[in-house]
């Protein structure tokens, strides 16, 4: 039989048109644009080689500070919601749990609902005079604790990063729990013949043979947590001030003043980190496998 | 002795899950109980059962909040992006599963990068505008196609690579064309990743708020997760109305997620693990 003739490259050709046109393109025209001054006040755009570049590297300029919170925030959400994740789904495929469906369900719910609605939600909740958790700790006798999460500069990164674990968590328990499930018992029955605890099994069968899907998880959360918008965007739009901003908020700043050059800067930096990260797993990959 | 410490570690443990799952659920059960309260009594959220039950939140909320029409606009775009993906990626998945060689192989490795890589949606609007799509339903509609095909082509090339090639030899024996082989004898086996495509493509459009952000000016054809948002502005001192607001925004995705549980969990959990 024929292959080429029995399947048709062109089957393939009506996803491939919208992704490069509406993906690729946009990517490669950014890069292009980011060597000129486009922006929204006049009509002719002029080449000015890499200074927009040096806007962002040069000097102490409030773009360092959105790279700089990118990065924080992915490595910080990414440990979080694996260990938490990890922990979770260990607990969760215990026997002696009750109700494990019910509750692995609940912990999961958060990771279908919409970045925007869960940014509403804690924006609620974490209103410093009528939200609820200031009032329930005021309830419960413990005021002093109770703080103005999402305007005071010192905790609001860390409250936008906890409620982004809050939400994300639920997903890496249930790709770990499928991960255990895959797990032969034969593994464990012979370990525990052999006298090991839970701890050393844990550390010899379950974490060994779950690495693929570790690592998986983490360059899903990794590439998650640098092109992080909408969570960002709906808690504080990056602010008080420029406290939150990541990347991607900045390019949405910058689109909407008008400095569409700047803002594909910005993109254009995004794109190159990513690219740079997905060459450097998929060598490491096909080191591991060879 | 260890018996007891067995008893105590079983306690704990289940004491630990039931917290988290609190921590999880507590925030929603306020909103809904917030969301039946007067103005006054909502202004300081707690856990306490409204005092007097006003149902007439929720149509003040479908009035004011334009949920009825946005509604429809979120649907409309979510089942038309839905529609196209299926279409295309089942296509192409089978075609490149079925010989991962040459260009297929490139198209495929081009277009799961996108699972990755950055969206430029600044100079994405220069697309958009030379192809007249920007502030337009069809324009929306395609983008969200584009931008959810690479996930959708990775997850379904890896199911066509379990149905067997023998099936294709037969029924080219029989005297199929690439065509026919395609939408009478495979497309009728690819129910399962249909509908795990189908239920995950559906709610990630269907929670985003970026693409209308970016590419709808006319308020009029937002979908119900931007409108939410854009209530939330206006409203932001009558916590009991924003409160049903978010509870009518959810409302459509914990019924999909209750439903399709199976193929959610399934999906992700296949997203990651065959990697």
């Amino acid at each position: 039989m024929n292959r080429k003739k029995l399947y048709p490259w062109y089957f393939a050709s009506g996803a491939a048109v919208l992704f490069f046109l509406l993906c690729f393109l946009p990517g490669i025209i950014g890069i292009a644009y980011s060597f000129t001054d486009w922006n929204n006040f006049t009509n002719d755009i002029r080449f000015v080689g890499l200074d927009n570049y040096k806007r962002i590297f040069e000097g102490n300029s409030e773009y360092l500070l959105y790279i700089k919170n990118t990065l924080v925030f992915t490595v910080v959400t990414t440990i979080a919601k694996t260990v938490v994740g990890l922990a979770l789904a260990l607990l969760l495929t215990r026997p002696f749990i009750k109700m494990k469906n019910f509750q692995r369900m609940i912990i999961f719910s958060p990771q279908v609902m919409s970045y925007l609605v869960v940014g509403l939600v804690f924006k609620s909740m974490l209103h410093p005079t009528t939200g609820f958790l200031n009032n329930f700790l005021q309830d419960i006798g413990l005021g002093a604790l109770a703080k103005n999460w999402l305007t005071d500069l010192n905790i609001v990164f860390p409250t936008v990063m906890t409620v982004d674990t809050w939400k994300g968590m639920g997903y890496i328990m249930v790709v770990v729990i499928a991960g255990i499930m895959s797990i032969a018992p034969e593994y464990y029955e012979a370990a525990s013949i052999d006298g090991a605890n839970f701890f050393q099994q844990l550390k010899s069968i379950t974490i060994p043979l779950l690495k693929p899907v570790l690592v998986n998880a983490t360059v899903l959360n990794v590439t998650y947590g640098l092109r992080v918008f909408d969570m960002v965007y709906s808690l504080t739009n990056g602010g008080p001030g420029n406290a939150t901003g990541v990347i991607n908020t900045a390019v949405y700043k910058e689109f909407s003043k008008g400095d569409l050059a700047m803002g594909t800067t910005l993109s254009s930096v995004l794109f190159f980190v990513v690219l740079a990260l997905l060459y450097f797993i998929i060598k490491s990959m096909e080191d591991t496998e060879v | 002795m260890s018996k007891i410490s067995k008893t105590i570690g079983h306690i704990a443990g289940n004491i630990i899950s039931l917290f988290i799952s609190l921590i999880v659920l507590i925030p929603l059960v306020v909103l809904l109980l917030n969301s039946f309260k007067t103005s006054a009594e909502a202004d300081k959220m707690t856990l306490s059962l409204p005092t007097e039950w006003v149902f007439e939140n929720y149509s003040t909320v479908i009035e004011q909040g334009k949920l009825v029409s946005s509604f429809f606009n979120g649907l409309l775009y979510a089942t038309g992006s839905v529609v196209i993906i299926v279409i295309v990626v089942s296509l192409a998945a089978f075609v490149i599963s079925r010989n991962m060689k040459g260009i297929n192989r490139f198209l495929y490795y081009f277009i799961i990068s996108g699972i990755a890589m950055p969206i430029n949606n600044v100079s994405l609007m220069k697309v958009m505008q030379a192809f007249h799509l920007i502030n337009t339903r069809g324009g929306i509609i395609l983008l969200y196609a584009a931008i959810n095909i690479p996930l959708s082509l990775f997850l379904a090339y890896g199911f066509i690579d379990t149905i067997p090639r023998e099936i294709d030899e037969a029924a080219v024996i029989d005297g199929c064309t690439p065509w026919q082989l395609f939408t009478q004898v495979i497309a009728p086996l690819l129910k399962p990743i249909v509908s795990t495509l189908f239920v995950l493509d559906f709610m990630a459009i269907w929670n985003d708020f970026t693409m209308p952000l970016y590419y709808l000016n006319n308020s009029q054809k937002w979908p119900m997760t931007l409108a939410v948002y854009n209530f939330f502005g206006a409203f932001q001192n009558s916590w009991n109305l924003v409160a049903a607001d978010i509870m009518l925004t959810l409302l459509p995705v914990l019924i999909v997620f209750v439903l399709g549980q199976k193929y959610i969990v399934g999906g992700v959990a296949a997203g990651s693990v065959k990697g």
